[in-house]
């Protein structure tokens, strides 16, 4: 039962990862990009390391996953964040067409 | 087709076959380094499903993190230092990256003596490989045998620091021979002022930072008993310095040369005096008195580390820190 539940998580992070992966390669600008991938990493690495950490054994590896999903977050947060300021800066518009 | 691994394997295997490729012919510096960056990553994962996790945290580490963000210090350098011209050439249009710089012919000397070079590296690796013996038994079994003695659990970190020290030593020197060549070479260049990065950025490196420091210190602490150590834990400590260096909160100063060159020798002096006084007390150099293993591998690896950690860093910030003619240069 656990393993299902388990399952049923790595499988939703793994869509949300094919979505993201899918509007970084067709959406117009950077800035919709960002928005896609953005979705994907925290979503779906959220996900992944929510059906990983169900099947995990110890508390000490439940606790280093959530370490690692805490500190990808922030990091990749940080990084589109950066990325977009200077698409910005450099003058960088979004697209009408 | 047992094992469903092998076709994610296989995958693996093709997909940093074609980044390589990709990386090496793609036109764009950019480009060429981010390509580079994922294809570190992936050989990461390679050596994971080699059962090779101490590779694969210092291929993560070093291989990809810091030689990364050394390579895109240079991109840096070239295009807004050297060049001048790539910053307002970028700036104005709508593209992503700034215009490419300006090609300068290479001389066909060069090339030719670059190929032949990598044309004799590459002759020597398919010697040595092909002179290898195929299926041999390795020194699993020997190794295996001689941990008792080693002073660790781990047998990476036995084989690294106890039964072939001599070698690590020098890779330590290696290092330090970098780091010098370095601060010889770039002793005129102007500095690459550090891009202002905003205050999403300072917030995550005071966030990042704390958290840093831990995880490289447990890292080498880990290394023991487990996959980690010296070199990884100081790749890890090495992006303290980069954050700091990155948020402007550390500046060097020509002051602190000395410090610098202090932690810089560190690692390899402390290797070497403790090589020396085991070698002093009757022993062979390395040949560790077992009571006092674990402490002595644990006290090279902790200076190890610590010498990793800042020349990593200072290679990041390339140039040794001189006075500068005018004072406003350096301010934060």
């Amino acid at each position: 039962m656990l393993d299902l539940i388990a399952a049923f998580f790595i499988a939703s992070g793994t869509v949300f990862f094919v979505a993201g992966t899918v509007g970084l390669l067709r959406f117009p600008d950077i800035f919709c990009r960002l928005h896609a991938l953005t979705k994907a990493d925290g979503l779906g690495l959220a996900l992944i390391a929510l059906g990983v950490g169900l099947l995990a054994g110890t508390p000490g590896e439940i606790f280093r996953i959530a370490l690692v999903w805490s500190a990808l977050a922030v990091a990749s947060a940080t990084c589109s964040h950066l990325v977009a300021r200077y698409a910005l800066r450099s003058g960088m518009e979004g697209r009408d067409d | 087709m047992t094992d469903p691994l092998v076709i994610f394997d296989l995958l693996l295997a093709l997909s940093i076959v074609a980044l390589a490729v990709a990386s090496l012919s793609v036109r764009d510096l950019f480009a060429m380094i981010v390509l580079f960056i994922v294809f570190g990553l992936l050989s990461a994962l390679a050596w994971v499903r080699l059962s090779a996790p101490d590779v694969a945290l210092a291929e993560a580490a070093i291989g990809t993190g810091v030689t990364g963000a050394l390579l895109l210090k240079t991109l840096h350098h070239l295009r807004f230092v050297a060049g001048g011209q790539g910053l307002r050439a970028g700036s104005g249009g709508t593209s992503m990256a700034p215009a490419a710089p300006v090609p300068v012919p290479v001389p066909v000397g060069v090339i030719l003596a670059n190929a032949a070079f990598c044309g004799l590296i590459t002759l020597g690796l398919a010697v040595a490989f092909l002179g290898a013996p195929s299926a041999g038994p390795g020194f699993d079994a020997l190794v295996a045998d001689a941990m008792p003695d080693s002073g660790v659990a781990h047998p990476v970190t036995g084989v690294l620091l106890n039964f072939r020290a001599y070698d690590t030593l020098m890779e330590v020197v290696v290092l330090l021979a970098a780091v010098v060549a370095v601060w010889q070479i770039e002793r005129g260049l102007s500095d690459a002022p550090a891009p202002v990065m905003g205050e999403v950025w300072q917030g995550f490196a005071r966030l990042a930072l704390p958290a840093i420091v831990v995880i490289g210190t447990y890292l080498l602490w880990v290394g023991a008993e487990a996959p980690g150590g010296a070199f990884q834990g100081g790749a890890v400590l090495a992006a303290v310095g980069l954050l700091l260096l990155l948020t402007r909160a550390y500046v060097p100063r020509p002051a602190h040369r000395g410090i610098a060159r202090g932690a810089f020798v560190l690692g390899t002096a402390a290797f070497a005096l403790v090589a020396l006084l085991v070698a002093s007390g009757g022993r062979v150099a390395f040949e560790y008195p077992l009571e006092h293993a674990k402490t002595l591998i644990l006290l090279i690896e902790g200076m190890v580390t610590l010498s990793i950690a800042v020349t990593l860093a200072a290679l990041f910030h390339g140039r040794e820190p001189v006075a500068l003619p005018k004072g406003g240069r350096d301010d934060t």
